[in-house]
């Protein structure tokens, strides 16, 4: 791999490095023309600012927030439920799809449950949370729970039963009981898998998170979109779902980086 | 001498909701110390059922399987599987697939990690041991693959077609290759093929089964000239062909 690159090659790479340069570029003026129309189309008049708010507002309305330093518990009640309820996604659909194929009587058994409570729409759970758990955080936590556990639970077990069976059973001629089958050959070979749920799932729990924020909280991104609206007040829930959209971004792409390092390393 | 493995009048038939398959009728069979022996028969006759029910994967619905006089399960002996596909796993390295089985016994002492270095060094992997699997080359994978078997020191081992899906002229290296190491070794080994020069030229003795339900139609010695002491050597003896031809009527007489 050492080799001095050919003509031909470096001029393929510089192609290529050139062609990512544009789209980012592409990327950063749609930004750019975006933002400036909303902005204009405000000022003009074109838009009501007072309904659709406008880029400047929104900066002022985070300026604002930022003195007292409200903003920023907001965001972080927001974050700290979304990585809160993402461990527990990650940690609970790998237990118990474990479980599942340990005992594939239970698997059998638990199928049906298992596949309407993924289909089930999770909002219309957040009422009856909030009756048996109170207007609380243990709330919240649970709604972004239920949105992305029991998807997670279902691709990690088809994942672990896709695994080559000549795999399971060369661990079953060296020895091995279901646990060595688990430790040295399931999991590994999910990892992939287990990674992009990962991405999955943390765009999930945000929607679960925000939607446990609308009905029972008092604090958190989730929050100032419904108390905003309720008072009218759209450069803050304009802000408030802005904001969202970078955190989404944010988590996404932290997960992709880990993707990335872990492919690296699986490649030697 | 007595048996390593002795299977008497073993039966095993297959069930599922269509209906049964009798995959194996009545075999007997029993292998001494040392011997290398190799099975050959139709596709789908049961070949790798026979394996399975050797290594204590699946029970035999009748007959016995006794492993160094005992039944297996009681016997306490050692078996080694080598599957089609060496299933090297591409998330460790060499080093660490083969000490896979060593890992799972918990084994890994002193003694048998010089015994798989050595082993690793006789047969060219050493410096391979930090590469993943994906560096070596078809017939090293197999090599690693046996010595990742051989590390349990195994008291027979079993191969099911482990070279079928080699390209041929690999095909040809890795069985003399693997065939003079398992003799080196002193082992035992239970061939399962569909390939005959290859039964020919591995095997002290030769077991054609028939078609499904399985039988042991037949048991060929094959004898060569001294001077025909590898698999390759084997093969271009004259009296290749001749074997050749008795086993390939046996198996076109029984259809």
């Amino acid at each position: 791999m050492d080799n001095p690159l050919s003509a031909a090659q470096a001029a393929y790479l510089k192609a290529q490095a050139r062609r990512r340069r544009l789209v980012l570029l592409g990327q950063f003026l749609l930004f750019v023309l975006f933002s400036g129309l909303w902005e204009l189309t405000a000022r003009c008049g074109i838009l009501n600012d007072f309904i659709f708010s406008s880029p400047s507002q929104m900066i002022k309305t985070f300026l604002q927030m930022t003195e007292d330093l409200s903003i920023f518990r907001h965001i972080g009640v927001t974050l700290a439920e979304t990585v809160e309820s993402f461990l527990i996604v990650t940690a609970g659909s790998l237990a118990a799809a474990m479980v599942l194929w340990l005992f594939p009587a239970l698997a059998a058994l638990l199928e049906p449950y298992l596949v309407m409570l993924n289909s089930l729409p999770k909002s219309a759970l957040a009422p009856v949370l909030i009756v048996w758990l109170g207007s609380n955080t243990k709330t919240i936590v649970t709604a972004a729970v239920s949105v992305a556990l029991f998807g997670s639970i279902m691709t990690l077990y088809t994942g672990f039963r896709q695994v080559d069976p000549d795999k399971v059973k060369l661990i079953r001629t060296l020895g091995g009981g279901s646990g060595d089958v688990l430790k040295r050959v399931l999991v590994p070979s999910c990892i992939p898998l287990i990674v992009s749920g990962m991405k999955v799932n943390i765009g999930l729990c945000l929607v679960g998170v925000v939607i446990g924020e609308f009905l029972a909280a008092e604090e958190g991104l989730g929050y100032l979109i419904i108390y905003g609206s309720q008072v009218f007040k759209m450069d803050l829930v304009m802000m408030s779902i802005v904001l969202l959209c970078l955190l989404a971004m944010g988590f996404y792409k932290l997960i992709g980086l880990l993707e990335t390092r872990i492919s690296k390393k699986r490649a030697g | 001498m007595e048996p390593i493995l002795e299977l008497i009048h073993v039966s095993f038939s297959y069930h599922s909701e269509k209906g049964e398959t009798a995959a194996l009728s009545d075999i007997s069979l029993s292998v001494a110390p040392g011997e290398f022996i190799a099975v050959v028969g139709p596709s789908g006759c049961g070949k790798t059922t026979l394996l399975s029910l050797i290594s204590g994967l699946m029970a035999p619905e009748s007959g016995q399987i006794r492993l160094l006089g005992r039944p297996i399960g009681s016997s306490g002996a050692n078996i080694g599987y080598m599957l089609q596909r060496d299933h090297l796993f591409e998330w460790r390295t060499v080093y660490d697939n083969v000490l896979l089985g060593l890992e799972i016994r918990h084994r890994k002492n002193d003694r048998a990690l010089a015994r798989v270095d050595s082993m690793l060094d006789t047969y060219g992997l050493s410096e391979f041991k930090k590469a993943p699997p994906a560096a070596l080359s078809g017939g090293m994978r197999q090599r690693a693959a046996l010595i990742r078997t051989l590390a349990l020191e195994p008291d027979i081992l079993l191969l099911d077609e482990p070279f079928s899906a080699l390209d041929y002229q690999t095909r040809l290296e890795v069985g003399d290759d693997i065939g003079s190491i398992i003799r080196r070794e002193g082992r035992t080994a239970l061939l399962v093929t569909h390939d005959l020069a290859e039964a020919i030229t591995l095997a002290d003795r030769i077991v054609i089964l028939s078609a499904r339900p399985a039988t042991v139609q037949r048991i060929l010695t094959p004898v060569f000239e001294d001077s025909c002491d590898t698999p390759l050597k084997r093969r271009s003896s004259p009296l290749f062909s001749g074997y050749f031809e008795e086993i390939w009527k046996e198996l076109k007489a029984n259809g």
